[in-house]
């Protein structure tokens, strides 16, 4: 118990001098959301001391003592309006001042960096662009809208940032995604916030906010030397999958590049816009989303790449602008050999943190 | 004559309880475990659930105990999650969710409409055994090792990735869901055939509409947990695949068929509670509650709506933002029918004669906390905050604002009002009275901080948490040592009432409601001829008329 005594007394006097109602304002969205949720307490306390009010008051005013004798009153329509249509106005205020930021925070804008993150039991995986991964960690820049794409590679998992006032649910099965401008340097938490098991609390991590200089160093102090896209490019050659989509005019595949943002029609007749996530699901799901002209030969690639795997391969077709990249791939692997071909396959490449990220989970 | 009291006890060196009445009856254990009679599976579920409060309340002693630091160093992160998993469960699924139904409900429905039992009696006594079946199955889950899933049950969670008692704790739930489904079938029926002559659905007490759209919930939303229960144990026995993304289920469809029960569980819990305060608020303020019907369709209201917001629980969970609109909205029309509820209440004060017996103070309580919880609920309702509050600690104080400083308020208020026609006997006042000011504080100590935690982002459910949080649990932690000794005073001066209580005669609080113009206990039939009812529910006119014949009818 001692050791209680002496750890409560420091934190309070840490609590005291630096005691805070709300997390740090440390992105563009943050004072927006506050204010909304400043708002919403403001009506709280008001609707809580009217009925405080009403309660102390009529209890003074009309006890037996004062008061002996009830009056019976049926009721009021008028006063029954008023708390009925009062209340639903502000609520309603809030519902659409909510509603608003609601989808500011889940619509990314069209020029945002897109960084993805795997959550895993129980750890978090960011993956940039530029290849460089980091776990229980995430840097960032300033002043330029990031974008998390999201996904679990087993259960719910939910990215919170607290900060930046931003979490979303990482989901087994399928991409989510999120957005954020950063505004202040510094270190703030990162926590898990769907329970997820065991490790459940441990599942927390440091959101390092830099200025872009300081991030640009970062960025080339931990490169892995190949980006998301050279590492799909790799898989893509192992894969076979320039096998079909080699972009020919009577290849078995659909040409892939410039597929990323179009409007694809479906043997269904389902016409779907090609996002990443269309993109995961026509790979590991190939037969439901075959396009238009094509037979549905392509096999499952379901439980044969990992999360990061698939993450690579549509970082590579998103970035496929021409049909010139798969031709050269298409003479790489040939050039390849065998044991490396295999080695890009199971997503080992050279990161430093790539201790077997398992592509055979499950 | 003007005294700050309305308690008229008879004659103490006189005064008998009846020789008999429900009680004396019948002797011997088969003669209650075997009834047929409402009043004695009301006191069976009454010891029951006061059992497994007791353990569900252990259990949250030792969850703030391991909050009282920042570490991890009081039980392994296991064992705390299997701690705040059985804390979940017994508390909602075998206390709250029975709580004023089953005990309060059971009891007074029959007396308040007349009647002289509920309309299924072999059912109701059915719904007992299922229940205490469906507490021992938890019990054996918690001797057997526990389980850790979160009293939600989240998939993929539950069905691939956890070896504990999913099984035993699923068939536990599924079980005992069913005791709530024949409770509530049970009440339905009763209410709609069994009134007396006269009783018209506008004469009566709140307390029976609210049981009465609770038991639509329950009867309409139970089913669907049962459902969903039933495909996680296939899933996990024989891999179904409904929730497996990777056989093309969908593991967010599990959370739609568990919030589509367990939000309107809420109100299942709830609206029984508001029942309660109805009555309790009436009698101490001598005056019949404000705006009966809007009162009552407030009720109905909730129970209606509350069926189509659920997914306000899953708005960070990539459902589509369009539908997140429309549940949103709806959220929103639901907290309107509560607000009601709370300025009639506070009116039903206005121009009455107040007087400050216990179940009165608990019930003021009522009020402040589950404002304070329903305001807050419109923080998670509305889109844009959700994303920050939900899964935080907010969503915890809210939850404990709305079910134990609202329902276990009530609950303990109810209790208090109606102990002395259930046992015959009054408790010492002034210990109870003292007893709910020290819930009050206590609770509030508890929970307050939470608020304020969940805000600065402290996750729920973490065994560990960043130390710049330790003050604010800390004063949670010293709350839930108040809240205990205000729950555990109750406990012991309501057993020593059993036996040491003054005789509370048939109606010491001055009361309307025909349950109070009976005997105290009751008859085992209830009624010796069945009432004629000719007045509207609360008429203290009427009550003093019927003073006035009685007096005569003495002094001739």
């Amino acid at each position: 118990m001692d050791h209680i005594s002496q750890v409560l007394w420091q934190f309070l006097e840490k609590w005291l001098t630096n005691f805070s109602l709300y997390p740090p304002e440390a992105s563009k969205i943050a004072p927006q959301m506050d204010a909304l949720y400043f708002f919403m307490v403001l009506v709280s306390l008001i609707g809580l001391t009217i009925v405080i009010l009403l309660v102390t008051g009529f209890s003074i005013l009309y006890s037996k003592k004062r008061h002996p004798v009830a009056v019976q009153i049926e009721g009021s329509t008028l006063l029954e309006a008023t708390w009925t249509i009062i209340p639903l106005g502000l609520f309603l205020i809030m519902f659409v001042w909510g509603a608003l930021i609601y989808f500011r925070v889940y619509t990314p804008p069209a020029n945002a960096m897109n960084i993805y993150v795997v959550g895993k039991q129980w750890m978090w995986k960011a993956e940039h662009p530029g290849g460089q991964h980091e776990i229980n960690a995430l840097h960032v820049p300033t002043g330029r809208p990031i974008q998390l794409t999201l996904i679990s590679q087993d259960v719910f998992h939910s990215f919170s940032i607290p900060a930046f006032r931003v979490k979303r649910e990482a989901i087994p099965g399928r991409y989510t995604s999120v957005w954020f401008e950063a505004t202040k340097t510094g270190t703030y938490h990162l926590f898990c916030t769907q329970y997820c098991g065991t490790n459940h609390s441990a599942m927390i991590g440091d959101i390092v906010v830099q200025t872009p200089d300081e991030y640009k160093k970062w960025l080339q102090g931990s490169t892995s030397g190949m980006s998301l896209a050279q590492n799909g490019e790799r898989l893509f050659a192992s894969l076979s999958c320039s096998a079909c989509h080699n972009g020919r005019a009577d290849a078995r595949g659909p040409a892939l590049a410039g597929v990323y943002g179009s409007k694809l029609t479906l043997t269904n007749g389902q016409s779907v816009s090609v996002d990443e996530a269309y993109l995961r699901e026509a790979i590991l799901n190939p037969s439901e989303h075959v396009t238009q002209g094509y037979s549905p030969i392509m096999p499952t690639y379901q439980g044969q790449i990992s999360e990061d795997g698939v993450i690579s391969l549509v970082e590579y077709i998103k970035n496929l602008n021409s049909n010139d990249r798969v031709e050269q791939t298409l003479t790489t692997t040939t050039l390849l050999p065998e044991s490396e071909g295999k080695a890009a396959a199971v997503g080992t490449s050279t990161g430093q943190t790539s201790t077997k990220q398992g592509m055979v989970k499950q | 004559m003007s005294s700050s009291t309305i308690v008229s006890l008879p004659d103490q060196s006189t005064a008998r309880i009846p020789k008999v009445n429900f009680i004396t009856k019948e002797n011997g254990l088969l003669s209650w475990l075997l009834t047929g009679d409402h009043k004695r599976i009301a006191m069976l579920y009454l010891a029951s659930i006061t059992f497994f409060f007791a353990i569900g309340g252990a259990l949250a002693g030792l969850i703030r105990l391991e909050l009282l630091t920042p570490q991890s160093d009081l039980m392994a992160t296991d064992t705390y999650n299997k701690v705040f998993t059985m804390h979940g469960v017994v508390m909602i699924f075998l206390f709250l969710v029975p709580s004023v139904p089953a005990t309060l409900g059971n009891f007074l429905i029959p007396l308040m409409i007349g009647a002289k039992d509920l309309a299924l009696p072999k059912i109701n006594l059915l719904s007992w055994y299922l229940y205490v079946a469906g507490g021992i199955l938890v019990l054996y889950t918690m001797a057997a090792g526990g389980v850790d899933t979160g009293w939600t049950f989240t998939t993929p969670l539950s069905t691939h990735y956890l070896n504990t008692n999913v099984l035993s704790t699923g068939i536990a739930i599924f079980i005992a869901g069913f005791s709530s489904i024949f409770t509530g079938l049970n009440f339905i029926v009763t209410i709609h055939k069994m009134r007396a002559p006269g009783m018209t659905w506008f004469r009566l007490p709140l307390f029976v509409w609210s049981h009465y759209a609770a038991s639509i919930l329950m009867v309409l939303g139970t089913p669907v947990l049962a459902i969903a229960l039933v495909l996680v144990i296939l899933e996990r026995t024989m891999g179904i695949g409904v929730f497996d993304a990777a056989k093309g289920g969908d593991p967010i469809l599990f959370q739609h068929l568990f919030w589509f029960y367990s939000h309107p569980a809420v109100y299942i819990m709830i609206l029984p509670g508001m029942g309660v305060i109805s009555e309790v608020i009436s009698t101490f303020s001598r005056k019949r509650v404000f705006g009966y019907t809007a009162v009552a369709f407030s009720s109905v209201a909730i129970a209606v709506f509350g069926f189509f917001v659920w997914e306000h629980h899953m708005f960070i969970m990539g459902v589509s933002s369009y539908s997140t609109l429309v549940f949103s909205l709806l959220t929103m029309l639901v907290a309107v029918p509560s607000a009601i509820k709370i300025f009639n209440w506070s009116f039903t004060l206005y121009k009455g004669s107040i007087t400050f017996e216990t179940p009165m103070l608990y019930a003021f309580g009522f009020m402040g906390l589950f404002t304070i919880g329903g305001l807050t609920g419109v923080f998670l309702g509305t889109t844009g905050t959700d994303i920050h509050l939900t899964e935080t600690y907010f969503i915890v104080a809210h939850f404990h604002f709305v079910m134990v400083g609202g329902m276990l308020m009530a609950f303990l208020s109810g209790i208090h009002f109606w102990w002395p026609k259930m046992t015959g006997r009054m408790y010492p006042e002034k210990i109870s009275q003292l007893a709910a000011l020290i819930t009050f504080i206590g609770f509030n100590f508890t929970f307050f901080p939470q608020f304020i935690l969940g805000t600065l982002g402290m996750p729920r459910r973490y065994a560990a948490y960043p130390a710049e949080f330790q003050v604010l649990n800390v004063f949670s932690t010293a709350g839930a040592t108040i809240l205990g000794v205000g729950y555990l005073l109750p406990i012991l001066y309501l057993t020593w009432s059993l036996r040491y209580g003054e005789i509370a005669g048939s109606n010491p609080w001055q009361a309307t409601g025909l349950e109070w113009q009976i005997q105290s206990p009751p008859l085992t039939e209830n009624f010796p001829e069945i009432p004629i009812v000719d007045h509207d529910a609360y008429d203290y006119d009427w009550l003093e008329r019927k003073h006035e014949r009685e007096r005569e009818v003495t002094s001739v």
